[in-house]
């Protein structure tokens, strides 16, 4: 029998989520104030499920490695935040939302959460506009909505190209209303070092104070990991430098299944590196997709400026080969796209790792309509593309100053050139319906689990899902597993040495706080001769060429020997400076590295035994003609589901994936 | 121009070294050679660091994250300026094209009273958490809130709520002002609240709980230099603060 229960409530789809959460077990508001709750992270799920949870009267508290709440990288996402409002009255619903999530994540994503996920989208933008979050409004008052990949309708909501940096300030600030009312403690720069459980149930963290180094025991009912995806794994990625896999790590170890870690989302439009220097790669949004058209010249080696090479001399390669999404198709398209052009020699820049996102087209086109609008009759070029550029500038201002701050270019003028990067993780740990992992008591939510987007995300779904998980499914579901912690503690009430009188005192807290703690000597004992920073450079170069957006038997191969090789290298030759008790960015890195060098190995050993290519997943040897991914559906319609059996050794256990209410199909754009 | 390979430069680095909050700091000197001015100027400290570790010097701490200019985390005050010596970007954003073969570089921690430096570069700014968890929100718990375009909102509205909004709570501004005032931080938040419908119901009593908490941070007073407006990586207008002034007069005189 599966290991694995994903507890999906029975009944027609549009039926499971209303009746579920109106049938679980409840906790009694006098209850709630002696539970306990920890979360970790601190951005769009993390923030959004601890200030709802503290509403609701659980005692929480909050974790994050930055300076402070908001800072949490949900803060960086740009183009929006899908919802099923259908306010553009173009034939958008809940089940249009769900279909076009299923079939954007390759028909690998579990139908109950993805429609519970659509069933509630509505909700998070009423719940954001109540919080003052001001998104992009028409001239009416109304809002406004825009384009994303993979879908034909508009149901993207936004705020310049600003949107996650607005939700998260929402969140933030709902947080920090009840840090304010004493119902959340809040422990910024402290870090996740490992779960603690008892009898095989969660009971707390160990965490690290980074300023003053002290190694901290926290007691929970329940531990809620929010801690993000693990693109860092490649080094060069457009994650914040300090996102990690560090605390889903840690739970991994202690029993949390790992589900689809091969499932990476290379992001089509990012700026090209630009040299070895680079220590992060910045994505330039999908929505400029709804005016940027992708292109490359039709003749190799073509050194000519792109204002230069006329119109008949250029490939819209998108437009080309799916002419019903043309440059929306979802991103693992777009970014095969790319390095299909790049690799057969017509990739543009310097490196000729490149291609054109070109904003002319519609610059004109706008122009045109502005001028129409303010009466201007006969206007010249020139006035149609300054008055287009005054559109444009309204729509995607931000994103190209950002573009001519790191490259130098006025993307005004010229097109961008752009290539994939390495955005974000579909990945991570196994949650069943109730967003539980496999150790109880032990949640993730957001990006850290794996249960929404498949082997691929569509984009403006990230923000969606973190908000849902945080702000309407936990605060329904946490209460299944807390409901019966009330029965346990009402039992154990007169037991001397109960885990509720213990608390931190229990011995299984000194173990852990012992084993971190000789960990980080560990690390600042090896005293060899490379630095931190070099290991992570060396092991996201095997990862991306083995491990990246293709893939194959031989190279995967090749990459788990030399991941295991690097690790070897890592734990004898690290140079970690400085000491234990004391703010020591180094010695953080080290750790996360560590578990980074791991991962690796299980994303290489995933890739390799998923012999099918699926969304983001893209295995060379399983390929149609016109070189679109080929999927297995009689072999590999599971969710891969890893279980830590100790050091490079996992066990496989699979979660079947039955699609009830979609009709399995090849995924076309065409 | 751009795309690809830019020049490279040989500099003096003159930077801010404090074992801890407690310590007295002082300026270390070193000399970099063959920095890229395609690298950002973040880049040129990991550059930096690598080559201090190699040669066995802990690295100097400094904050950063997302390295895209907008999570706020970055905070270094280069040539006796916030984000160095271009207008309208974060550290992070700043690429060393700004600079000359032979330039000597001086950087610093953010200087400010309410702002404890903790290592090196790195300074706390919890008291920008405080004053927010003081009253920078609107009271609404998570639940049945109605649909959201039952509330209308003038464009024009909506756009100067979001300028307001932009703030990314850096904290440039107090570094900037030579009071160490957080007028600007603080209003923009009075500000992007005070423009919208929602915000009205606790309009008064969150312009006067948030000054209040930014009073007992030991933030210094405005003196109307506009140092801040100038420094602010995100264009954050002056006129917030002439913003929060009224709303904190109507709120206070009645």
């Amino acid at each position: 029998m599966s290991k694995l229960d994903s507890k999906i409530p029975e009944g027609a789809i549009d039926q499971k989520w209303s009746k579920y959460r109106s049938t679980v077990h409840l906790v009694n508001p006098a209850n709630k104030r002696s539970l306990e709750v920890l979360v970790v992270g601190s951005g769009l799920a993390g923030a959004s499920a601890a200030s709802s949870l503290a509403e609701m009267g659980y005692k929480v508290k909050v974790f994050c490695f930055q300076d402070s709440p908001r800072r949490a990288h949900s803060i960086a996402a740009q183009g929006g935040i899908n919802a099923a409002k259908n306010y553009q009255n173009d034939g958008d619903s809940t089940y249009r939302l769900f279909y076009d999530t299923i079939k954007g994540g390759d028909y690998r994503a579990r139908e109950a959460n993805v429609h519970r996920l659509a069933e509630v989208s509505s909700n998070i933008i009423d719940q954001c506009v109540a919080q003052g979050v001001p998104l992009a409004r028409e001239y009416g008052g109304l809002l406004s909505n825009r384009s994303f990949g993979g879908t034909q309708v508009q149901r993207t909501f936004y705020a310049a190209g600003q949107t996650g940096q607005q939700l998260l300030l929402g969140a933030y600030s709902a947080l920090q209303r009840q840090v304010g009312m004493g119902a959340v403690e809040l422990c910024a720069r402290h870090e996740m070092l490992d779960v603690v459980t008892i009898d095989g149930v969660t009971r707390g963290i160990i965490a690290r104070n980074l300023i003053t180094g002290e190694m901290e025991k926290h007691f929970g009912h329940a531990v809620l990991l929010c801690t993000g995806g693990y693109g860092n794994v490649f080094y060069l990625s457009t994650n914040a430098m300090g996102s990690n896999v560090t605390a889903a790590w840690k739970a991994h170890k202690k029993g949390a299944f790992f589900g689809n870690p091969c499932y990476t989302q290379i992001h089509p439009t990012c700026i090209p590196v630009s040299g070895d220097h680079q220590s992060k790669l910045t994505l330039m949004s999908e929505s400029l997709r709804n005016d940027g058209r992708i292109w490359v010249p039709k003749k190799k080696d073509d050194n000519r400026k792109p204002t230069d090479i006329p119109e008949e001399e250029r490939d819209y390669y998108l437009e080309r080969r799916y002419p019903a999404f043309g440059n929306l198709v979802p991103r693992d398209v777009a970014s095969r796209g790319a390095k299909e052009r790049c690799d057969a020699g017509y990739g543009v820049g310097n490196s000729k790792m490149a291609v054109y996102l070109d904003f002319a087209f519609n610059t004109a086109r706008y122009g045109r309509t502005e001028a129409t609008k303010r009466n201007i009759q006969n206007p010249s070029q020139e006035e149609i593309m300054r008055l287009g550029k005054e559109v444009v500038k309204e729509k995607y201002g931000n994103l190209f100053d950002m573009y001519q701050q790191i490259t130098g270019e006025n993307p005004y003028e010229v097109p961008m050139r752009i290539y994939p990067a390495v955005h974000y993780t579909m990945g991570g740990l196994w949650v069943d319906y109730n967003l539980m992992t496999t150790v109880k008591g032990l949640y993730a939510l957001g990006e850290a689990n794996f249960s929404d987007h498949g082997a691929n995300r569509l984009g403006a779904s990230a923000l969606m899902q973190g908000l849902a998980d945080g702000y309407f499914v936990i605060p329904y579901t946490l209460g299944v597993y807390l409901s019966e912690e009330v029965s346990r503690m009402s039992a154990e009430k007169d037991k001397a040495d109960s885990i509720d009188k213990l608390k931190t005192k229990h011995p299984a807290f000194d173990a852990a706080l012992k084993e971190q703690t000789d960990l980080i000597n560990k690390f600042l004992n090896i005293k060899g001769t490379k630095s931190v920073e070099s290991f992570h450079k060396r092991l996201g170069l095997i990862m991306w060429n083995k491990c990246g957006m293709a893939r194959n038997k031989q190279g995967l191969t090749e990459a788990i020997a030399e991941i295991q090789a690097l690790r070897k290298e890592f734990w004898s030759d690290v140079r970690v400076l400085g000491s234990a008790d004391e703010f020591n960015p180094d010695l953080e890195k080290a750790g996360r590295v560590a578990d980074f060098i791991e991962l690796g190995e299980l994303m290489c050993k995933d890739a390799l035994h998923r012999e099918e290519s699926c969304g983001g997943h893209f295995r060379e040897e399983h390929q149609t003609e016109d070189g679109e991914a080929k999927r297995d559906d009689v072999n590999f319609a599971y969710v891969a589901a890893w279980e830590y059996k100790g050091e490079s050794n996992w066990e496989l256990n699979k979660e079947e994936l039955k699609y009830e209410n979609i009709k399995i199909a090849q995924r076309s754009y065409k | 121009m751009g795309s690809g390979h830019g020049t490279e430069l040989n500099l003096t680095l003159k930077v801010w070294r404090q074992k801890n909050t407690k310590a007295t700091g002082s300026f270390e000197t070193h000399q970099l050679t063959g920095i890229s001015t395609d690298m950002s100027f973040l880049e040129m400290f990991d550059v930096l660091n690598e080559k201090l570790i190699s040669e066995g010097k802990e690295a100097i701490a400094f904050d950063h994250d997302c390295r895209e200019g907008i999570c706020g985390m970055c905070s270094m005050y280069i040539n006796g300026r916030p984000h160095g010596p271009k207008q309208g970007v974060t550290t992070c954003q700043l690429h060393m094209r700004s600079f000359k073969n032979g330039d000597t570089i001086v950087v610093e921690p953010w200087r400010s009273a309410a702002f404890p430096v903790i290592k090196d570069l790195a300074v706390d700014r919890g008291a920008f958490d405080r004053i927010i968890a003081s009253g920078g929100y609107i009271s609404v718990n998570t639940g049945n809130a109605q649909d959201a375009n039952n509330i209308l909102i003038p464009k024009t509205d909506a756009d100067e709520s979001f300028g307001a909004a932009a703030c990314i709570g850096c904290g440039a501004c107090v570094a900037a002002c030579k009071n160490g005032s957080a007028m600007l931080f603080v209003s923009a938040k009075v500000s992007q609240l005070a423009l919208l419908p929602q915000g009205q119901v606790e309009r008064k009593e969150r312009v006067k709980k948030m000054v209040e908490a930014m009073d007992a941070e030991g933030f210094g007073n405005c003196t109307n230099t506009g140092a801040c407006e100038a420094e602010c990586p995100k264009g954050i207008s002056l006129e917030n603060i002439a913003r929060m002034n009224r709303e904190l007069m109507g709120a206070t005189f009645k």
